[in-house]
């Protein structure tokens, strides 16, 4: 054994220094973590290439070549697939988002019956809930899917619940506004104005808590809201012509039509998370103490608005957390869509995947579109629930 | 943490690191990987009467079915020793790229860019099969021409989903297409009237057809609107197992325009004729040049007949689908099965 060193002991020293082993370990720790992703990359790639299998993602500018059956967006079939994918998370976007509404609706309804004193209606809400989260959504879409399509009649026998309102099993089709451009204009001026209106409502509310003084604020509120879309409708001139859908030999043309298969998955979708919200919906009403209702009483609020100012703002607090899990789950779940012939995300995906064989790159890209989504979501509702969140001052 | 928890962890690490820089095993051969497994493995049609299905008795039946029997005869001297593989038109390509088949008999159409981009190879046609188009009868429809405003029924990651849009762009019709991931949905919409129109080649919309409550209630249009010509496919790379899938298939076809069938092949070994010597293995040695049997051909033949024998038992006038065998005749018959010599 030989005798240490002084730079043998000042190395050792710095060895089993705490904290410097710490910052050690995690670099390590890093450093294997980049290395394995790096190897892996690195091994595919050369698997690929000696598999003469095309890499890249060159392929999103050529010619997607197929057809698509609701874009919200113009799209052929001589577009390009980045446009396809463009079309596909547009679906997927937009029956989430329906999906989500209805959910928090049908399930903040079914939640509240849930904890009625009629035992018929808890019961029967008991059975809903305890129904729709116990079976799997995919069966439940099948389900949805063959009752709308099995039972309603073919599209030349068409159900007339209203004139010029036809619904079979190729879709509902209602009477829409001819869009166009101008139509765009008055929306978007009309959301200005909401906008405005809201801006001017807080700050008079800001006024009277500074001031003390009740301001009329409603007149000028109402202008806000109005003006705009107003002036842009007399700039633009929408023209208010009805598109009324009509009787072809296959199909109804023209109208606003649904398609049966983005019925049965909204339907699924916000069924089966609505169990869920109505259990998270209880729960969260019946975690704030009982002594918080006899409070309210006891300072003349009624039912009603013991629930709005005292119990609500409370529950929000339980029930924010896990309805971002449920929105979360919902969205994700649509990609079941590709199940019933919804052409949502993964649908486009898959068939892009398939007809340019570059698997891996379409994976990997859908992949990045759902976390980014999600994490969108995650970060709106985390911004909501920071707002409910007991504040400790 | 403790000290020699830490430790471990250290260990862990740069043994994990070890083993992630080792090199990866070298590819094997197909015809080894088979044998070693003593199981030929083929991806087919989940559900598809008369290419691939599993008949009361959960037996695969069916053309598709059969190409990888006779591989399996020729390899094993032995039909029976395949594991069938169902697989979507969706993952079918990724599932051979990946080595979960060795193998692909799966109604696939030979085309520029899957030849050229997927990794694959494609063996001999099959079946010169082309895209047709199904009604139901009731909306009295007799041309393709007629189809505007018609919704049709789809499968994803197909030829045919690009065929009909490559069909009707040039004549301006506007359709609904509804895409299906499995089969099994796709044909219920088409028959419960979702849609108005089922696609795919015409050998499989027979097919389709014939798994109908009442095939009398649909029609097939008159018109062919592509060229399917349908091939087994192998991965790229294993020249060996390309030789071994082309030859069996030219061997069920060199059977029948020499008039061997599975009844007559042992008889056959006794023929004058120096090329049904040659690939019967009564002279030669072909086999070895496969690295298979000498009688890796007569095996294929016992196993499940020439050409004109599966097409009867699978897909001819006598089964549910009904085909004629239109181009897939003899080229000494006026068809287009033609293949290279035995020499």
């Amino acid at each position: 054994m030989s005798v240490p060193t002084i730079h043998d002991a000042s190395l050792l020293r710095l060895v089993y220094n705490v904290r410097v082993r710490a910052i050690l370990y995690q670099v390590l720790a890093v450093a294997a973590v980049v290395l394995a992703g790096l190897y892996l990359f690195g091994n595919m790639s050369a698997k690929l290439a000696e598999q003469n299998i095309a890499t890249g993602f060159g392929y999103l500018g050529r010619e997607a070549g197929f057809t698509i059956s609701q874009a919200f967006i113009e799209y052929k079939p001589s577009d390009t697939y980045a446009m396809a994918l463009l079309v596909g998370i547009l679906n997927t976007v937009w029956v989430s988002a329906i999906g989500c509404v209805l959910a928090t609706v049908i399930g903040t309804v079914v939640g509240i019956a849930r904890m009625s004193s009629n035992p018929l209606l808890s019961w029967l809400m008991l059975a809903y809930v305890e129904a729709l989260r116990n079976v799997p959504l995919l069966l439940y879409l099948f389900l949805w899917y063959a009752l709308i399509v099995a039972i309603l009649p073919n599209v030349r026998d068409a159900l007339q619940p209203l004139p010029y309102v036809y619904l079979s099993n190729g879709g509902l089709t209602v009477p829409a506004l001819r869009w166009s451009p101008a139509h765009t204009g008055v929306l978007l001026a009309l959301l200005a104005g909401i906008a405005a209106a809201v801006l001017v409502v807080r700050r008079a509310r800001a006024r009277r808590v500074a001031t003390g003084r009740e301001g009329t604020a409603w007149p000028l509120a109402l202008a806000a809201l109005l003006v705009p879309p107003v002036v842009a409708g007399l700039l633009l001139q929408p023209e208010m012509a009805v598109n009324w859908p009509e009787k072809g030999r296959f199909r109804l043309s023209g109208g606003l039509h649904l398609t049966p298969e983005f019925t049965a998955l909204l339907v699924g979708l916000s069924l089966s998370a609505s169990a869920g919200v109505a259990e998270i919906v209880r729960s969260g009403i019946q975690s704030v103490g009982k002594g918080q209702w006899e409070a309210s009483r006891a300072l003349g609020l009624r039912d009603n608005g013991a629930m709005r100012l005292v119990v609500l703002p409370q529950a929000l607090r339980v029930i924010i957390p896990p309805m971002t899990n449920t929105y979360l789950s919902l969205f994700k779940n649509s990609s079941l869509a590709i199940a019933i012939g919804y052409p949502d995300l993964v649908m486009v995906s898959n068939t892009t995947m398939n007809q340019t064989g570059q698997a891996i790159e379409a994976i990997a890209l859908f992949m990045l579109v759902y976390l980014g989504l999600s994490l969108t979501i995650s970060f709106g509702m985390n911004r909501y629930n920071a707002r409910v969140a007991l504040k400790e001052r | 943490m403790s000290r020699s928890l830490t430790r471990w962890l250290a260990t862990g690490l740069v043994l994990g690191l070890a083993a992630f820089t080792a090199a990866p095993a070298s590819a094997q051969s197909t015809l080894d990987a088979v044998k070693k497994r003593g199981k030929l493995l083929c991806g087919v049609s989940p559900s598809s009467a008369g290419f691939a299905f599993a008949d009361d008795k959960g037996v695969r039946r069916g053309f598709d079915v059969d190409i990888c029997r006779a591989v399996s005869a020729a390899v094993f001297g032995d039909p029976g020793k395949v594991d069938f593989i169902p697989l979507n038109t969706n993952v079918r390509f990724q599932a051979l790229q990946s080595g979960e088949v060795d193998i692909l008999s799966r109604q696939t159409t030979v085309t520029f860019t899957r030849d050229t981009t997927l990794g694959l190879d494609f063996g001999p046609t099959v079946v010169y099969d082309g895209q047709g188009l199904m009604v139901h009868k009731k909306l009295g429809v007799t041309s393709a021409a007629e189809l505007k405003g018609a919704a049709i029924c789809l499968l994803p990651g197909t030829t045919t989903l690009q065929n009909l849009a490559d069909y009707f762009r040039p004549k301006n019709i506007q359709y609904e297409a509804v895409v299906f991931e499995s089969t099994d949905e796709w044909r219920n919409a088409f028959f419960s009237g979702r849609c108005d129109v089922i696609t795919s080649d015409r050998s499989d919309v027979a097919s389709v057809r014939a798994v109908a409550n009442n095939p009398n209630d649909f029609v097939i249009l008159p018109e062919t609107i592509s060229k399917e010509p349908l091939a087994p496919v192998v991965r790229q790379g294993d020249a060996n197992w390309r030789d071994i899938v082309s030859w069996t298939v030219n061997a069920l076809i060199a059977a029948e325009e020499k008039g061997i069938n599975s009844d007559n092949v042992e008889q056959q070994t006794k023929s004058q004729d120096p090329e049904v010597q040659r690939m019967l293995g009564v002279t030669g040695d072909f086999g070895k040049a496969l690295g298979l049997d000498n009688k890796w051909a007569l095996n294929a033949i016992k196993g499940v007949g020439n050409y004109a024998e599966m097409w009867e038992r699978n897909l001819g006038e006598k089964t549910a689908l009904g085909m004629t065998r239109g181009p897939n005749k003899l080229w000494t018959e006026g068809g287009l099965l033609y293949t290279p010599p035995f020499r």
